[in-house]
């Protein structure tokens, strides 16, 4: 590079940077505007500006939104905790099962079962919402929690991310040696196999954490009790009743607030996994 | 576990027989793993996606003066012909086809600038950068909804006076929508572009700069053409997406009157479902969603490949 280009360099470079900055503050500043309104009561919506502070609300906010209709926001937490915890590690080891069964063992009906996970891939949820409803009318569970539950735990990209894992990261020969020691298929795949594809497991757990603590509709038509909702669905039924009760305003804010803390921060710090386990996603 | 353990002690005598009794019993433990995922496919997809068939082909009647309840009646195509005759229906498909015309151009060419300029030499600090537009994908979909419709509401929000447009009026409620999805999905896909781009050749980039080709012309002719498969996958994501729209705009009905409780094909089987009871419509239409999503992913797919071909 010559003398001549360093002036247009230094351009092109704050150039760059300046729309990497605009990129940057459209996507933080609404959570900005979360931070500062969940510290304002319901008047100071009307005198302060968008991001400044109030006059410091929040603990009062927190405490309404934990009173509020006996502190079921505990409730829907804790929902969401089991929903997408236990559903994302139940998830992961019944994906990572059928993913090495289909890529280390030959049962029959395997390359048919494979096929019918790729098409399960593309079956939109709107498709399964009404059937799923009716279905769990007929077994008598709508409105119970395994009703939401059980269906989330369906993971079929789950199943196809792990068959890659299992192909790529469990040696034929360790099978072998394996079971020359004598130790059966299933005590292989605990004790050999799932620690081998452990990396794999965990980003398909993520992926399916996020995917159940996101998702609407299921929860939305499947359940009526409050108690079973998660926060998600929770907070959406609060939101519908601000126009005609402005006081829900600032409990869906801070409500919002404090559901999304947990994820940002557990974003946060696994953001080293998730970039690899996006990067195995898209490269196949 | 326990009771096969002992049983390979033979088969590891004589492993030259290991055809009969080795394969039969791998089959078996093969199938043992498999056998959860499979039960819950038949049973939370394939199942319904059956009685979603069935449904779509029946509707139900009151006979006579209707003492004796509703009556399944078999219609051939009819609840079809009714989705495909209803206006409500077309103008849920013309509000996502609007807002997939908005969204989809929108947040896969910023995703791809980002990426690009995050792959650029010239950045600093690319990973403060690509995490903080990275965040919102962490947040769930409901409580980015509500965020913005918060932002949005002319009351609350500071949106309506900083841009002196009321984004929840009627002209502007399509990218309004649009933007919530961008948003949210733009980061992800910029992840996605950025690592596909990792894989590029670093001296094919180097020999192009060494024959004085600029940033953006490395970019367009040697990037671009390199990472295109990822970029036709991320857009048939983004399109079955954008089709089966559901939840910002559901967000945003509490919001607005704009919103219609049909506004996109989702909301429709939704509202046919759960608030007008008619189980056939919403599985008849439920149906012509999955097919719609089926031939796009199709055409864009074909379209790829012939893209990639020349």
């Amino acid at each position: 590079m010559s003398f001549v280009d360093s002036k247009s360099r230094w351009v092109s470079t704050s150039a760059v940077h300046l729309i990497l900055v605009v990129a940057a503050l459209y996507s933080l500043l609404p959570l900005v505007w979360l931070v500062t309104s969940s510290t304002k009561s319901l008047g100071d919506f009307s005198t302060t500006g968008a991001f400044e502070f109030g006059e410091w609300n929040l603990w009062a906010n927190v405490k309404a939104l934990f009173a509020q209709e006996n502190g079921i926001f505990w409730h829907w937490l804790l929902n969401s905790v089991l929903y997408a915890g236990g559903g994302a590690v139940l998830g992961a080891l019944i994906c990572a099962a059928c993913g090495y069964a289909i890529a280390k063992t030959s049962f029959p009906g395997r390359r048919l079962l494979f096929a019918l996970t790729l098409t399960g891939v593309l079956v939109p949820t709107t498709v399964l919402a009404l059937p799923m409803y009716l279905l769990a009318a007929e077994l008598r569970v709508v409105d119970t929690f395994w009703a939401v539950f059980i269906p989330l735990l369906t993971n079929p990209f789950g199943v196809y991310l792990a068959r890659v894992y299992a192909d790529a990261s469990v040696p034929d020969e360790v099978l072998e040696a394996a079971r020359v020691d004598g130790a059966g298929q299933l005590r292989t795949f605990f004790t050999v196999a799932l620690p081998m594809m452990r990396p794999g497991v965990v980003t398909v757990l993520l992926f399916q954490f996020i995917g159940i603590w996101n998702n609407f509709f299921l929860p939305l038509v499947l359940l009526t009790d409050p108690k079973l909702f998660p926060v998600s669905l929770g907070l959406f039924q609060w939101s519908t009743r601000q126009t005609q009760f402005p006081q829900y305003t600032p409990l869906v804010i801070t409500g919002s607030l404090l559901a999304v803390l947990p994820l940002v921060v557990a974003f946060l710090v696994l953001n080293q996994q998730w970039r690899k386990g996006l990067a195995a996603g898209s490269v196949k | 576990m326990s009771v096969l353990a002992p049983e390979r002690a033979p088969a590891q005598e004589q492993p030259s027989v290991e055809t009969s009794t080795g394969t039969r019993r791998k089959d078996f433990a093969g199938a043992v793993l498999a056998v959860p995922f499979a039960v819950l496919l038949v049973g939370t997809v394939l199942v319904p996606v059956a009685y979603t068939l069935y449904l779509s082909l029946f509707t139900e009647r009151l006979r006579g003066l209707g003492f004796s309840g509703p009556e399944h009646v078999f219609v051939w195509l009819g609840n079809y012909l009714k989705v495909i005759a209803d206006s409500a229906f077309h103008a849920s498909l013309g509000n996502v086809a609007l807002f997939a015309l908005i969204h989809i151009p929108s947040m896969l060419i910023g995703a791809l600038v980002l990426a690009l300029l995050l792959d650029s030499a010239v950045v600093r600090l690319k990973q403060v950068w690509s995490l903080a537009v990275f965040v919102p994908y962490a947040v769930p979909v409901v409580i980015g909804g509500l965020i913005w419709a918060y932002l949005y509401s002319p009351t609350i929000g500071p949106i309506k006076n900083l841009l002196g447009v009321d984004p929840l009026s009627d002209t502007a409620l399509l990218p309004s929508i649009a933007n919530i999805a961008t948003w949210q999905w733009v980061g992800y896909n910029m992840i996605i572009f950025y690592t596909a781009l990792q894989a590029v050749p670093k001296e094919i980039v180097e020999a192009a700069r060494a024959d004085g080709a600029g940033g953006l012309r490395t970019a367009w002719s040697i990037k671009i053409p390199v990472i295109r498969p990822t970029i036709f996958v991320a857009a048939v994501f983004t399109v079955i997406g954008s089709l089966q729209v559901f939840t910002e705009p559901m967000v945003l009905k509490s919001f607005t009157g704009t919103v219609t409780s049909t506004w996109s094909p989702s909301m429709y089987v939704y509202e046919a479902a759960f608030v007008a009871g008619d189980n056939g419509r919403a599985a008849a239409a439920s149906v012509l969603i999955a097919v719609i999503c089926a031939v796009l992913s199709a055409v864009v797919m074909r379209f790829s490949t012939r893209r990639s071909a020349r």
